[in-house]
């Protein structure tokens, strides 16, 4: 491919390739800033205002997930509630073997990358749109199989043990903190696979999977390890909702196996920005903010929220993030690259994040 | 090099059929066309030669539909088209028979020719005059067309052009995979297509047969053209010269203008390259 | 006899998971989409039908070609314009596109309908009857649907394979462009096939109806998962393929519900897992293929 531009290439001594266009270390000690910030927020607001927000950290932490699956991976899942729901049970299992649901939390993030992989092997070679079915129909077949096993509470459900005689306000903290912490961890966990060589070679597919292919990159196995992670990370968010709700509830309209979650990952997701880090971000208090507002006619935010996703989907594909880089040109966790000529303030920007381009089929 | 036996008229005044002028396709970043004209009149055989990645395919695929011209127009028969959608340009009568042949694989011989047919202007050509030029057609209608050969293939391919009674049929790289028997014989229906009234604009990587066909030519080279006019008028220097690029074997790099002597007076001007 | 009876009813079953099935099929074959709101289409359907029989009170029967004509006359528009941005802008912004599509509906339904479930009533005593032979009782609903399934699927063949716009149904499904330069708005012969589709997705619709009762959730739990099933099972690329699997899956179900009532769902989970590790015929691909 020809670099057209107007002036002569310049000897390539003189050209710098950076991966972020401003000093990151300030945009890391932002981020740091902030989450001191809301760390500290059991010690300053009302337990109420934390309950909210760590129904937010939830689905920061699944849209994260969901991004790295679909906007970096371009593998579309609509069966992460299957993980989610593991993660849940994957808590409540142990608190009933007398495990603090909090010291369990590391258990159900790694069981649910270890179910990942024999999920994966019975989806991996579907092409995209019967890989996406074929996700739902195994997550409703988990959902049923976990029915079955009356001893967890079948079809109806279990309260969560391990939390009796606990200050109320400070389980809401400690609630809190564990959501903070999952949902930090997730994002830290994409930003740092993304800028790793795993990022490159995702990359790599996302452009031209058969070039990749024939350049050795083992595409099925870089697919596989995001699909573990982002079972990981789902599995982590449900059993910070089983420690929030205090119990664990199956079923898939409504419980913890209910579509409604990918439903809710992959719009705020979409809504926020496919493929950028900061997208699942916004996209989540955009969820949030409808959800609050509109709380009490059910079944409408997520009519609203499907409704807006299509709209972005088709006309705004890299979503409202996409449109404020877009304006500004910003980039808080960039994982891109940058190139500099001698002298040049502002690099140009080389092509990163775009929406699944590649790995969705180029459009006709 | 002699002429072949179907000279245009000799009249080549009055309105071309197809007139592009200054044609600029890119593919992605590419650019794969650069300022290319061509005007074909009623009658001729208008042949682009050139060789691999000068553009030629991407030349009839936009003049078809299939790309749009960064810059540049297409008119045909008096009207732009250049904004028109490519089934609106087959019914208003410019058929292509694509490179690599195209037919549909999960239809019959019959079935693909039916489907050529089934927005057809009204004309000469029938799927029963079809059969008449290709006879062994006939009593393998009803097979799959991913049985035949290449040269059968091809037939096929034009058969479904045809049928659609154009104006002008685009054939782009008919011998592609052919043995040389077998394309001149198919070259060899080119008089009864052009007496029954269709135009041929044909793009071939073959450069004699090419020019055993040809009333007029235009040769390109990455995207630029290198030569034009007609085959009585031009030497086999010349051409070859065009074709690869400098006045000495084994060419130059592209971009820079080719030097003096071999562009004939009809070439477009040179825009600014990359 | 009771598992020569479960059999029996696997059987006709296949034929209403063939039904489901047909639709999905149907659109992934030409437009190569993925429609992840094709069962609350055929909820949707079931439920227009609902609709127009409390408000014009015409005889059941009578509601099916109307249906049938606003679910087409839907599919063509949804084709032309939801479907083909979604499908113009690439594989992942389809998925995105029926998948948010599903939900809204879903959501929808549940917002105006409630989740109350609701049932077709079918007003004739010969369809909601059943009658015996040699000791098996059959339900005479079954039977007409799975001769219902039998006609449509001979029907969407005979169209494919011998008129005109299944003609060019194929080719443009077979090659886009080729199709264009015959003269074929492949735009305009995608919405005919979504109608098509989307007719037997209202057939579907209704005949579920009028076996069971329909909620705003039976779209996703029930159709999408059957219909998908019976396509892995039966092998992608052929109408009559989508039959047998639809009959393998339901004699499955059955079979697993005479062990134990509550294993019914999960059997044909199984069957269609085995068939996915063993035998994915045609769904395979290089996931880049466009």
């Amino acid at each position: 491919m020809s670099v057209t531009t107007g002036a002569t290439v310049r000897s390539e001594e003189n050209l710098k390739v950076t991966r972020s266009r401003r000093n990151v270390a300030w945009t890391g000690l932002g981020a740091l800033v902030v989450v001191v910030v809301l760390a500290l927020f059991p010690y300053i607001v009302y337990s109420g205002t934390t309950a909210i927000m760590v129904q937010g950290l939830i689905v920061l932490t699944l849209a994260s997930m969901w991004n790295l699956l679909a906007g970096y991976a371009g593998l579309v899942s609509v069966g992460q509630q299957a993980f989610f729901g593991l993660g849940a049970y994957f808590v409540l299992i142990p608190a009933m073997h007398g495990l603090s649901p909090f010291l369990a939390l590391p258990i159900a993030t790694v069981g649910a990358g270890v179910a990942a992989f024999p999920l994966w092997w019975l989806v991996s070679r579907l092409r995209l749109g019967y890989f996406a079915i074929a996700t739902w129909v195994l997550a409703e077949a988990v959902a049923l199989f976990i029915e079955q096993i009356q001893s967890i509470g079948g079809g109806t459900g279990m309260p969560l043990p391990g939390f009796a005689g606990m200050d109320p306000t400070l389980l809401a903290a400690y609630t809190y903190w564990a959501a903070l912490v999952v949902a930090v961890l997730a994002i830290a966990a994409v930003y740092f696979l993304l800028r790793s060589r795993l990022g490159l070679v995702l990359t790599a597919i996302r452009d031209d999977e058969t070039a990749a292919r024939t350049s050795g990159v083992r595409v099925g196995l870089a697919r596989l390890l995001v699909f573990v992670v982002a079972a990981a990370g789902c599995g982590a968010a449900g059993g910070v909702l089983a420690i929030d709700q205090l119990q664990v509830v199956p079923g898939t309209s409504g419980g913890v196996f209910s579509v409604q979650w990918t439903a809710i990952m992959a719009f705020a997701t979409i809504i926020g920005g496919l493929g950028t880090i900061e997208g699942p971000i916004l996209g989540t208090a955009v969820y949030m903010i409808l959800e609050q507002t509109l709380q009490s006619y059910n079944a409408w935010y997520l009519i609203i929220l499907g409704l807006v996703a299509i709209g972005i989907a088709l006309f705004a594909r890299r979503g409202l993030w996409g449109l404020v880089d877009d304006r500004f040109n910003i980039r808080l966790f960039p994982v891109g690259y940058y190139l500099w000529s001698p002298g040049e303030r502002r690099g140009r920007q080389g092509r990163q994040g775009r929406q699944a381009k590649g790995a969705a089929g180029v459009a006709s | 090099m002699s002429t072949s036996a179907n000279e245009a008229p000799a009249a080549q005044q009055g309105t071309p059929l197809l007139d592009v002028r200054d044609l600029i396709v890119h593919h992605g970043q590419l650019r794969a066309l650069s300022g290319i004209s061509l005007r074909v009149f009623p009658g001729e055989v208008y042949a682009i030669i050139g060789a691999n990645g000068a553009g030629k395919s991407t030349l009839l695929r936009t003049i078809a539909g299939l790309h749009h011209p960064t810059e540049g127009s297409i008119v045909y028969d008096g009207k732009d088209v250049t904004g028109l959608r490519p089934e609106k340009r087959a019914t208003a009568g410019i058929a292509m028979v694509p490179e690599g042949r195209r037919l549909f694989p999960s239809l019959t011989l019959e079935e693909n020719l039916q489907v050529g047919a089934t927005f057809a202007r009204s004309g000469p050509w029938t799927i029963e005059k079809v059969y008449d030029l290709f006879p062994w057609m006939k009593e393998r209608r009803r097979q799959k067309t991913s049985q035949m050969s290449g040269g059968e293939q091809q037939s096929v391919a034009i058969g479904r052009a045809l049928v659609a009674n154009p104006r002008v049929l685009l054939l782009d790289e008919l011998s592609l995979g052919l043995a040389p028997v077998i394309m001149r014989r198919i070259y060899g229906m080119l008089p009864q297509i052009l007496s029954s009234g269709v135009t041929v604009l044909l793009v071939e990587q073959d450069v004699s047969q090419a020019l055993r066909v040809a009333t007029h030519l235009q040769c390109l080279l990455e995207g630029h053209s290198t030569l034009e006019g007609r085959p009585a008028d031009v030497t086999a220097a010349q051409v070859e010269a065009a074709y690869f690029g400098s006045a000495h074997p084994g060419g130059q790099p592209p971009g820079d203008p080719p030097h003096g002597g071999l562009l004939a007076p009809h070439a477009p001007s040179e825009g600014s390259e990359a | 006899m009771g598992w020569v009876n479960a059999i029996i009813q696997g059987i006709l079953t296949g034929g209403l998971y063939a039904l489901f099935a047909c639709g999905l099929s149907l659109m992934f074959g030409v437009m190569k989409l993925v429609n992840l709101a094709h069962g609350d289409l055929a909820v949707v359907a079931a439920y227009i039908g609902i609709g127009v029989i409390a408000v014009i009170h015409i005889p059941f029967l009578w509601s099916v070609p109307i249906v049938v004509a606003i679910m087409a006359a839907l599919g063509y528009v949804l084709q032309r314009s939801l479907f083909q941005s979604a499908i113009n802008r690439g594989e992942l912004t389809t998925l995105i596109v029926t998948f948010g599509l599903s939900i809204v509906i879903e959501n929808g339904l549940l917002q105006f309908f409630t989740a109350n479930s609701r049932g077709i009533g079918t007003g004739s005593s010969l369809i909601s009857s059943s009658f015996s032979i040699g000791g098996l009782q059959i339900a005479w609903l079954d039977v007409v649907i799975f001769a219902l399934a039998v006609v449509v699927l001979l029907s969407l063949q005979y169209f494919l394979s011998s008129s005109k716009y299944g003609r060019l149904i194929r080719a443009v499904a077979d090659d886009r462009e080729a199709a264009q330069l015959a003269g074929a708005d492949y735009r305009h012969v995608f919405g005919i096939a979504a109608a098509l589709a989307f007719c037997t997705v209202a057939l579907a619709g209704i005949a579920y109806g009028m076996t069971t009762v329909v909620s705003p959730t039976t779209g996703t739990d029930t159709i999408l998962l059957f219909a998908f099933a019976a396509v892995v099972i039966g092998g992608l690329g052929s109408l009559w393929g989508t039959l047998v699997g639809g009959i393998v899956l339901g004699v499955a179900q059955q079979i697993g519900a005479q062990i134990n009532i509550s294993y019914e769902l999960l059997a044909g989970y199984i069957v269609f897992l085995a068939v996915l590790v063993i035998r994915p015929q045609g769904l395979t691909t290089r996931r880049s293929q466009s």
